[in-house]
């Protein structure tokens, strides 16, 4: 199971470690152990997906881990986010159950979805993750739309919208802000720029100086994000997260980041230039995670490791109850379009 | 199919061998060809360059005509809808990739309001040269958002032809045609269909758009079916046939402008009509299929139109479910068999 994520951000001030600027153990725990959860489900995903265990794609959120987590670390389980086809680093940072995400991607009738959505459409209303989406762009106003329920229904959530470089361009980012921004609406507008679409760079698709002056247009702060270093994510988003409930409306943050793999399990990705991908390797937000606890002290190396454990248990577990469950019953194929039909 | 195996030719004397290329390959030669032959066609869309088109279509096109006439964009479907509107009426041909027919509802005013109304609304004076190209249909773990067939949608709005080719042969000659039309053509790719190969010879043929073709003579019953479906037609028939059911398989090609003709001659011979898609069956394409064979062959019929479909559902991920929820060979057999005791 999951550990618990620390109480609430926003609502009341974390104490920060004696030591230095990081976060406190608990929530140092919490950040390592999501975003290994995140790295070992997915690993876990793909040898799966290579043994023809599961079908259809993978698109895999792997390098990518300090953005989502530190994301939502900021968050209380009742705000929401909206996720992308990347979605399943979200699913877990928002608390994401492993074994219900294995099993929905092996399409059985134990997943989040019974079954009926896999990898790229899972949802858990429960756990304010209003789901992931297979539309890229599709996010955008659905999650300007919770957000304008919110503040309709004053029920002091906040939420967060993920979306990559490659939805900046569409007119669902445009129309999305400005609407977000002109309600001043408790919503914060996260941009993921892994730096690819599927084979396009970012400066291929996006023109102008850069996807955050965008926030200039619509007067609303943007922040320009370090993605692979989780305390950077954390303490901007939280900044962006306090304004937001405080009803002074959106932000857009930047999370500058990486997919280390492919654009989807099938995808090489021989498009990418080397020397890029070694640069970018070399920041791997789990290894730097390591250093900084370690070298300030904050956590040991017996604790990392003991959580690398129980992690790898989890996921095993995760695989184990994926593969022994049933696939769903053929008279569930017409149960759930509607409510009454 | 064996590779080695004679094909005859036109004339009915010289054999010829085979040419078995894969149908996204035959959608290739077909935009090469038209590139090469006219220098106003030119490519667009999501991952049509580099990438090389999200099921290899367009592969090394970028490279052999540069960045020019093969443009990447960006995830923007209504400019993508639309941008073919403004270069065609003035002059430039372009074969717009959608990458899945799915997202072609975010460019669908640029599609049916702008598009497909242009030419009509401002005095029939605009020709629109325009193809939008995508892939749709099921059966391959795409999951709900990626796998729909909404072909039935572009059917009803008058100014657009529809076009779903089952097969490389037609594919390729159907793609050339629709670019050397002065209309937009909405031309729809089965996505399972990328990875199977097809007889195309090599040089230049054209399959004209709105016309349909006998796939296979019968006489007891005639199914009626377009793209990937025809492919399980035909093996249904064969099914069929050692039952000593004898089927006529009507490949569509078009769905706008409609050949009703054919349906019907064979219809007038086998008096019994299965219509077949992967789309939806409520509201879907059959319907005015199956109202037209009615209207215009109803002397000859002995039992009700059949339609078989896909159930009223999005299409599940789970591969069980998803299997269960569109025709398969099976279904069509049988869906035959009732049609043939008149259920
Ligand atoms: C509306 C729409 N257009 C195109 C696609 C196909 N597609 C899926 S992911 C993708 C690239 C997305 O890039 P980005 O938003 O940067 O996210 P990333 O994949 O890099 O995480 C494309 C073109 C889609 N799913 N939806």
């Amino acid at each position: 199971m999951a550990a618990r994520k620390p109480k609430a951000a926003g609502k009341k001030a974390r104490g920060a470690s004696k030591k230095s600027k990081l976060p406190g153990k608990e929530m140092l725990e919490w950040m390592y152990r999501t975003m290994v959860r995140i790295r070992r489900f997915e690993e876990a995903a793909d040898r799966a997906f290579q043994a023809a265990r599961m079908r259809g794609a993978l698109h895999f959120y792997i390098g990518e881990e300090a953005s989502g987590t530190g994301v939502c670390a900021a968050l209380t389980d009742s705000d929401y986010i909206t996720s992308t086809h990347r979605g399943h680093g979200h699913c877990i940072a928002k608390g994401g159950r492993l074994d219900l995400m294995m099993a929905e991607l092996f399409g059985k009738a134990t997943g989040y979805c019974g079954g009926k959505g896999g990898s790229m459409h899972i949802a858990d209303l429960d756990l304010g993750n209003l789901g992931a989406n297979g539309i890229v762009g599709g996010g955008l106003p659905i999650a300007t739309g919770a957000a304008l329920g919110s503040k309709l229904r004053d029920d002091d959530n906040v939420t967060v919208c993920f979306f990559g470089d490659g939805a900046a361009p569409n007119g669902t980012f445009h129309e999305s802000i400005n609407f977000g921004a002109l309600h001043d609406l408790p919503i914060v507008y996260v941009c993921e720029n892994n730096q690819w679409g599927m084979g396009t760079h970012v400066s291929d698709t996006n023109a102008g100086p850069g996807i955050v002056t965008r926030a200039d247009s619509y007067g609303i702060p943007g922040v320009m994000v370090d993605g692979n270093d989780v305390f950077d994510v954390f303490a901007k988003t939280t900044a962006a997260v306090k304004r937001a409930r405080a009803g002074k409306g959106p932000s857009l943050l930047v999370c500058e980041t990486y997919r280390h793999r492919g654009h989807t399990v099938h995808d090489q990705a021989a498009y990418r230039d080397q020397a890029d991908v070694d640069e970018w390797m070399a920041r791997d937000p789990i290894e730097r995670f390591r250093k900084t606890v370690t070298t300030a002290k904050a956590m040991s190396k017996k604790k990392l490791e003991a959580i690398d454990a129980e992690v790898l248990q989890e996921v095993e577990a995760a695989v184990e109850f994926a593969a022994s469950s049933p696939f769903p019953q053929l008279d569930t194929l017409l149960q759930g379009v509607y409510t009454d039909v | 199919m064996d590779a080695t195996k004679a094909r005859t030719a036109a004339n009915g004397e010289t054999p010829v061998e085979q040419r078995l290329i894969f149908f996204n390959q035959a959608l290739r030669e077909a935009i090469d060809e038209e590139m090469t032959r006219d220098p106003t066609v030119f490519v667009y869309g999501e991952e049509v360059g580099v990438w090389g088109g999200s099921y290899n279509v367009t592969q090394g096109l970028l490279d052999k005509y540069g960045p020019l006439r093969v443009i990447d964009t960006p995830i923007s479907e209504a400019l993508i809808g639309g941008a073919a509107v403004g270069a065609s009426i003035t002059g430039s041909r372009p074969v717009v990739d959608f990458m899945y027919q799915d997202f072609m509802g975010i460019a669908m005013d640029q599609i049916v309001n702008q598009a497909a109304k242009n030419r009509y609304m401002f005095g029939g004076k605009n020709a629109l040269p325009i193809v939008y190209r995508a892939a749709f249909g099921a059966g391959i773990g795409n999951a709900a958002q990626h796998t729909q067939s909404l072909e039935a949608w572009f059917t009803h709005v008058p100014g657009l032809k529809v076009v779903a080719p089952s097969n490389a042969y037609d594919a390729k000659g159907l793609l050339k045609s629709a670019i050397r039309d002065d209309n937009v053509v909405l031309f729809f790719e089965h996505k399972a269909l990328y990875r199977e190969r097809g007889d195309v010879p090599e040089g230049e043929y054209l399959v004209p758009l709105g016309v349909s073709d006998v796939k296979r003579a019968g006489a007891n019953a005639t199914i009626v079916s377009y793209a990937r479906q025809v492919q399980f037609a035909l093996q249904a028939a064969e099914q069929l046939a050692s039952e000593g059911i004898d089927v006529e398989v009507i490949d569509l090609r078009t769905l706008y402008p409609l050949d009703i003709d054919p349906v019907i001659e064979s219809v007038k011979k086998t008096n019994r009509a299965l219509v077949v898609h992967e789309a939806v069956r409520f509201g879907g394409f059959g319907g005015e299929v199956a109202a037209q064979i009615q209207e215009l062959g109803f002397d000859y019929l002995d039992a009700p139109v059949k339609r078989l479909g896909a159930v009223h559902a999005p299409v599940p991920f789970a591969e069980p479910l998803e299997m269960a929820s569109f025709p398969s060979v099976e279904s069509i057999a049988q869906g035959v068999r009732e049609l043939m005791q008149g259920i």
